[in-house]
């Protein structure tokens, strides 16, 4: 990739308590090239949020950067002040959180919220705003989109909701969308509905995505390629087709043994005993060590960085070349 | 209406006809100033089912088509409005409820946080149903005791656990590990019917992995029957004999697993099929089915599905259809039954 349009590098978030520091994100690296679609999957307390939360600059204090960067377009954007993290968010980096409810505001029209931050990053008049709200909706496929827009948000549905969010998104025209769960609160006849308008829409629009999602299929139909997060760090990262097909770290090779298929019988799923260490106790080493089939004596002592494994990049000493090994 | 699905084995557990209304109307003042009617919501209409003994009856659906209500009017805990649930050859909707058939089914919960006392040790969350059935009568304290805690240990160590595990508090185990001392708390009385209401939607996918191999470990070993509800249609296939699609309170189609998933008859599931992300292809190009389920208190005429379903004509949109045979399952949609489709 010659220009990513966003760059982390080493990131590491950590939250101060009584009980001494958590360390949340742990050295997390990637990219997104434009129009790229990179998916971060892991469990539940995996970090993924966290990495998305951290890109708009919406850390929930005492969460704060500890160390490594952001880079947008060439331009750090970790460390910037409140005011200008805030222009660029909306304008430049667009955002989709899970719950649609909460995402609008139930006391402002739909047309209020969508003029109001179209003009909040365009230089537009009121009429022309409206007109481009009108369009959006009208994208994002809610009918008679020009009487939608004096309504408020109770009196849209749940999908509805999820595509004003997505039209609330895209009124900036941002070249980067952070969707965080967009579909975990749908049915999955509206969530397929969603993941396409989304896929659609990006495309159309020119605009990255980075999908936060738990769900493995989501990832599989939608995106470019794929980060898989365990315990604070990415543990794999590679194409969707070979994170999937021929997984390389063992902990992503767990994950996609123990979802059910739709085109296959498997009489046990493949299991992964125990759970994601808690903040507080990670094991030395690799993270995944105690669960692993295949942990030996360094994975004990020495933390994995990323390394090359066929298709894809994982964290695990498995891959580690003998040679470097010694060195 | 007499009993659906034609089985092998004798039949366990037989839904017959049943339904559910819910009074959800306005206040009485707010009708009277406001004049408003009072209000309905067939939650469940004229759902018939039966189960085989040691088999597993998957229902599923999308928020609101009624699998929960379902479950809860079958263990009891709500009375059906219309309809009867017959176990092993009782019906149970009235007085034929006794304390002998509320130890033989049991019920799991969606939330693993919510269906456990916080305040209660494992040990007495776990024991609590063998007390309620009286299982340790008749002893001193002590061997009373004795007795219980032996039980819970075993029980704690069917579905994984240590039986050290006992003097903790449910604050102290991670989501998989409650749903665990759930099916635990399930288990006590030997029930031989299960209904698991969402048991894995809390979970992280490898702790799912987990639960249902142990329940499918314990229905291997002590030929449990379940009702499974959930609305992923992957597990369904995963733990499923047979399953039942629902649709705004009733059942659309139900098969044997094997023709569900391979030839799936009524439209709708067809949709839901196609609407599953397909984790071994990539950018398989497909077009969802638009338009959302309908306002249950507004249903509707005809066939409930008639507004989204692309095989809708005149007839689907005034009469609706009854649950017929069709082949080797049932359905309930005029196209199938005319040949349409």
């Amino acid at each position: 990739m010659a220009d990513p349009l966003l760059d982390v590098r080493h990131l590491r978030v950590e939250f101060p308590t009584r009980r001494g520091t958590l360390l949340a994100l742990d050295d997390i690296s990637f990219s997104i090239a434009p129009g790229e679609i990179l998916g971060v999957v892991g469990e539940s307390g995996a970090g993924k949020s966290l990495t998305g939360a951290s890109i708009i600059g919406l850390l929930d204090p005492p969460g704060r950067i500890a160390a490594g960067e952001i880079r947008f377009d060439g331009r750090r954007i970790d460390n910037l002040p409140y005011e200008e993290m805030r222009r660029v968010r909306g304008r430049s980096i667009g955002a989709i959180f899970q719950d649609p409810l909460t995402s609008l505001d139930p006391l402002y029209t739909v047309g209020q919220q969508l003029v109001e931050t179209i003009q909040t990053h365009l230089a537009v008049g009121a009429a022309e705003a409206r007109r481009r709200a009108v369009r959006l909706l009208e994208e994002t496929g809610i009918p008679a989109a020009e009487e939608r827009l004096d309504q408020y948000p109770h009196q849209f549905s749940g999908g509805m909701r999820q595509r004003v969010v997505i039209a609330l998104a895209l009124a900036g025209e941002p070249k980067l969308i952070v969707a965080d769960e967009p579909t975990t609160a749908l049915d999955v006849s509206i969530q397929a509905q969603i993941i396409s308008l989304l896929r659609r829409l990006c495309k159309e629009h020119g605009a990255a995505v980075m999908l936060v999602t738990h769900d493995m299929g989501v990832i599989a139909e939608t995106c470019d390629r794929v980060a898989v997060m365990y315990a604070g760090r990415v543990v794999e990262i590679g194409p969707v087709g070979a994170v999937i097909h021929s997984p390389a770290h063992p902990y992503t090779v767990g994950l996609m043994g123990s979802i059910p298929a739709m085109d296959e019988d498997r009489g046990r799923l493949l299991q992964i005993d125990g759970a994601m260490p808690r903040l507080t106790a990670i094991p030395t080493g690799c993270a995944f060590n105690p669960r692993c089939p295949r942990a030996f004596d360094r994975c004990l002592v020495e933390r994995p960085d990323l390394l090359p494994a066929g298709a894809t990049e994982a964290a695990c000493w498995l891959h580690a070349a003998p040679l470097r090994a010694a060195a | 209406m007499s009993a659906v699905v034609a089985t092998k084995t004798a039949r366990l557990v037989e839904a017959e006809g049943l339904a559910k209304t819910f009074d959800v109307s306005a206040p009485w003042l707010n009708r009277v100033v406001e004049r408003k009617p009072r209000q309905f919501v067939h939650a469940v209409d004229d759902v018939a089912f039966a189960i085989a003994r040691g088999t597993t009856l998957a229902l599923v659906g999308e928020s609101g088509c009624g699998k929960s209500t379902v479950a809860r009017l079958l263990v009891g805990l709500y009375p059906p409005t219309r309809g009867r649930v017959v176990f092993d050859g009782v019906d149970i909707t009235g007085p034929g409820r006794t304390n002998t058939v509320r130890r033989r089914m049991q019920m799991i919960f969606q939330d693993p946080y919510a269906s456990l006392n916080p305040r209660w040790k494992v040990q007495d969350i776990v024991a609590e149903p063998l007390r309620e059935h009286g299982f340790a009568e008749g002893r001193s304290g002590a061997a009373n005791d004795r007795r219980l805690a032996d039980r819970v240990a075993e029980l704690l160590s069917s579905v994984g656990l240590a039986a050290a595990d006992a003097e903790k508090f449910p604050h102290q185990f991670s989501g998989g590990q409650r749903q665990r001392i759930s099916i635990a708390r399930a288990l006590a009385t030997e029930p031989e019917f299960l209904v698991c209401d969402e048991p894995t939607s809390a979970l992280d996918v490898s702790v799912q992995a987990q639960v249902l191999n142990i329940m499918k470990d314990l229905q291997t070993r002590q030929g449990l029957t379940y009702l499974f509800i959930s609305h992923n249609l992957a597990v369904v296939r995963h733990v499923s004999d047979q399953v039942g699609v629902m649709y705004l309170g009733r059942i659309v189609e139900i098969a044997a697993k094997a023709h569900l998933f391979t030839t799936p008859r009524h439209p709708y599931t067809r949709m839901l099929l196609d609407a599953i992300p397909d984790i071994h292809m990539s950018g398989r190009a497909r077009t969802p089915v638009q338009g959302e389920v309908p306002n249950p208190l507004h249903p509707p005429a005809g066939c409930a599905f008639n507004p989204r379903c692309p095989f809708a004509n005149e007839r689907c949109r005034v009469e609706r259809p009854a649950l017929l045979p069709a082949g080797a399952v049932r359905v309930a949609c005029h196209a199938v039954e005319e040949g349409r489709i």
